[in-house]
């Protein structure tokens, strides 16, 4: 054992000394962290337990009553909400949004990143700090000459989807490129030099090597980008805005909380809908999630 | 078959399929070019679709933007500086920007500060992951979704009738109120309110960063002042938080950044009302509502100029960090 690694153990038996001692004395700890999880986990279930009751006890009680009544739990909102409202074709549009504007942007950030990583040519770093540098060009700016861009007098394609797929390639892009750039120049070097001494062409590199390679990266960039464009409301309301039967759920609920009002119970099962498939690729994919947020910024 | 479905089809499997074949078929162009210019012309084959995409979605336009910001609201006259003059003179969209301030300065405040007391905090016990996905869930759903639970949360009803919103149901409990939270303009009342929610949201992505720098500094050295004698908030004080202060001021950018783009919770939750406007809410409101672009258009440059300062700290920050790689 190394004098280091001695010092290290002997920190930790020190460490868990004293952690025995004061087992009380970390209590306020304990009630602190306890108590901050409430607090983040109390709005939500709020709601999730109302959309839950019948219409009648929602209106009359707090969603605080259920925990002693739970036997008038019912799934009879969610039905109602997809049977009358446009949720359903709502969540499949989210679906026909979503699925190509993650594709896309992934596959053509990594065709840059693998030039910007792996070949020389002039211009390349002062490129890369210009790609940087659009990570913070806000959306908004670019929304009115991209609206007329698609206009009849342009491209005429206004209101389809094809508008936001390209829209959301082109914000997406930035951020997709510095998180493969990054990781892919992370690679070992001689795999790259023994592949190109054998006769593979650069394809062969991409394909072969570089591509399973960044199998972390690029899925930890699949989550975000999806996460993205699921959940935006503004892209989908500028550019599908003149066309009611393309609008995804983000939309859909906003317009939702001006007309139901007070129709919590429908709200709450619609708005739980829309929360199903990004919770579910959270929980399911949490650690590629994280390391995509702090690969980004921090190393190690 | 939705005829719908069959153009998601082609676009899942066609798209993939077109651009890996277009990245196959660059070695065949390049074939008959000499060896040297090879070299030099197949970066540029490889970065094309990229380049072109970000030409076409964010450069044209930032540009086209600025452009009609100088223009009527149809963009057919230059009309100088009208549209700016009427930003910062018009009560409307100055309280947009002075609300906008306000989200900058308390967002990035609590997500960072609390993002640093959460990592801090769960640091210290066994049951870290689980609180840490609490913390973070927010960060998975939509800015929608999370205004209608939050809207729900805020709810008011006349006096006399069930209070069924958690809030008023609460302070009720101490006999105050109802009260109209997202009503309340007082000191922007309302707009903190807003704030908070957006915060409640993005503590989570903090806490996260500040988590994994947390987990970078070295134990040795914090023993060593421990058993030096130092307590836990010096141990803080003097050794954690200067060694986090890198990684704060990349969380607060990032934070700040998001604070000026602000624009779904205020869409929802007030639609704008009640002097609860944020600039990019503002710049929606003068496309849809008075059909005007080149008012439009100003907002959205002044938006662009307050985050190019933080665009150029970007840059530095990457081009020092890509110097000690």
């Amino acid at each position: 054992m190394t004098a280091a690694a001695q010092a290290v153990s002997d920190a930790q038996v020190v460490a868990k000394d004293k952690e025995r001692k004061s087992r009380f004395g970390r209590l306020p700890l304990h009630i602190a962290i306890v108590g901050l999880m409430v607090i983040w986990l109390i709005p939500t279930i709020g709601l999730l337990i109302n959309s839950f009751r019948p219409p009648d006890a929602v209106l009359n009680s707090g969603w605080w009553t259920a925990i002693f009544a739970p036997s008038q739990l019912s799934l009879d909102n969610y039905a109602h909400v997809l049977a009358q409202s446009n949720i359903g074709a709502q969540f499949v549009n989210s679906l026909f949004i979503t699925i190509p504007a993650t594709i896309i942007p992934v596959l053509v950030a990594a065709f840059a990143a693998y030039a910007f990583a792996w070949m020389s040519f002039p211009g390349r770093n002062l490129l890369f700090v210009i790609v940087v540098g659009l990570l913070v060009v806000p959306l908004q700016t670019t929304l009115i000459p991209i609206l007329q861009l698609y206009s009849p007098k342009g491209l005429n394609i206004a209101g389809s989807f094809l508008t936001v797929w390209l829209a959301h390639t082109g914000y997406g892009l930035p951020f997709a490129i510095f998180l493969l750039r990054n990781f892919m120049g992370g690679l070992p070097k001689e795999v790259f030099e023994s592949a190109a001494i054998d006769g593979a062409s650069p394809v062969t590199s991409f394909l072969r090597l570089a591509l399973p390679m960044s199998i972390p990266a690029i899925a930890a960039l699949v989550i975000f980008q999806f996460l993205f464009v699921w959940n935006d409301l503004l892209v989908a309301l500028v550019f599908l805005g003149s066309s009611p039967q393309n609008l995804p759920l983000t939309v859909g609920i906003s317009n939702l909380v001006t007309s139901l009002g007070g129709g919590w119970e429908f709200l709450g099962a619609a708005a739980f809908i829309s929360m199903a498939l990004p919770l579910l690729v959270f929980f399911a994919l949490q650690r590629y999630f994280v390391r995509g947020i702090t690969g980004g910024s921090v190393k190690g | 078959m939705d005829p719908r479905l069959v153009t998601a089809i082609e676009v899942v499997v066609g798209v993939p399929a077109v651009l890996f074949l277009y990245i196959i078929l660059t070695e065949q162009i390049l074939r008959p070019i000499p060896d040297r210019r090879r070299g030099t012309l197949r970066p540029w084959l490889w970065l094309a679709p990229a380049l072109a995409f970000l030409a076409v979605f964010l450069v044209y336009p930032t540009i086209g933007t600025i452009i009609h910001s100088f223009q009527n609201s149809a963009g057919t006259k230059f009309v100088g500086l009208d549209n700016f003059v009427y930003f910062f003179t018009s009560p409307t969209t100055l309280v947009a920007l002075k609300n906008n301030i306000l989200w900058v300065i308390l967002l990035t405040a609590l997500t960072v500060g609390f993002g640093m007391l959460i990592a801090v905090l769960v640091d210290r016990v066994r049951y870290e992951s689980v609180a840490k996905a609490v913390i973070f869930l927010p960060l998975a759903i939509s800015m929608v979704a999370a205004s209608v639970i939050w809207t729900f949360m805020f709810l008011y009803r006349a006096p006399g009738e069930p209070q069924t919103g958690t809030m008023n149901a609460f302070v009720g409990l101490f006999g105050v109120g109802p009260v109209p939270w997202l009503q309340v303009q007082d000191f922007s009342f309302n707009t903190i309110l807003l704030i908070i929610v957006m915060a409640w949201m993005w503590t989570g992505f903090c806490m996260v960063i500040i988590s994994a720098a947390l987990k970078g500094i070295s134990v040795e050295l914090l023993e060593a002042a421990r058993v030096d004698g130092a307590n836990e908030w010096q141990v803080f004080r003097g050794i954690i938080f200067p060694l986090l202060l890198p990684t704060l001021a990349v969380v607060g950018t990032t934070v700040v950044i998001t604070a000026l783009k602000a624009f779904d919770i205020v869409y929802v939750m007030t639609g704008g009302n009640f002097d609860t406007q944020v600039m990019a809410q503002a710049m929606i409101q003068q496309m849809f509502v008075n059909s005007n672009f080149g008012r439009a258009s100003a907002v959205a440059v002044v938006l662009l100029l307050t985050i190019i300062p933080v665009m150029a700290l970007n840059i530095r920050r990457f081009q020092a960090q890509e110097a000690i790689r």
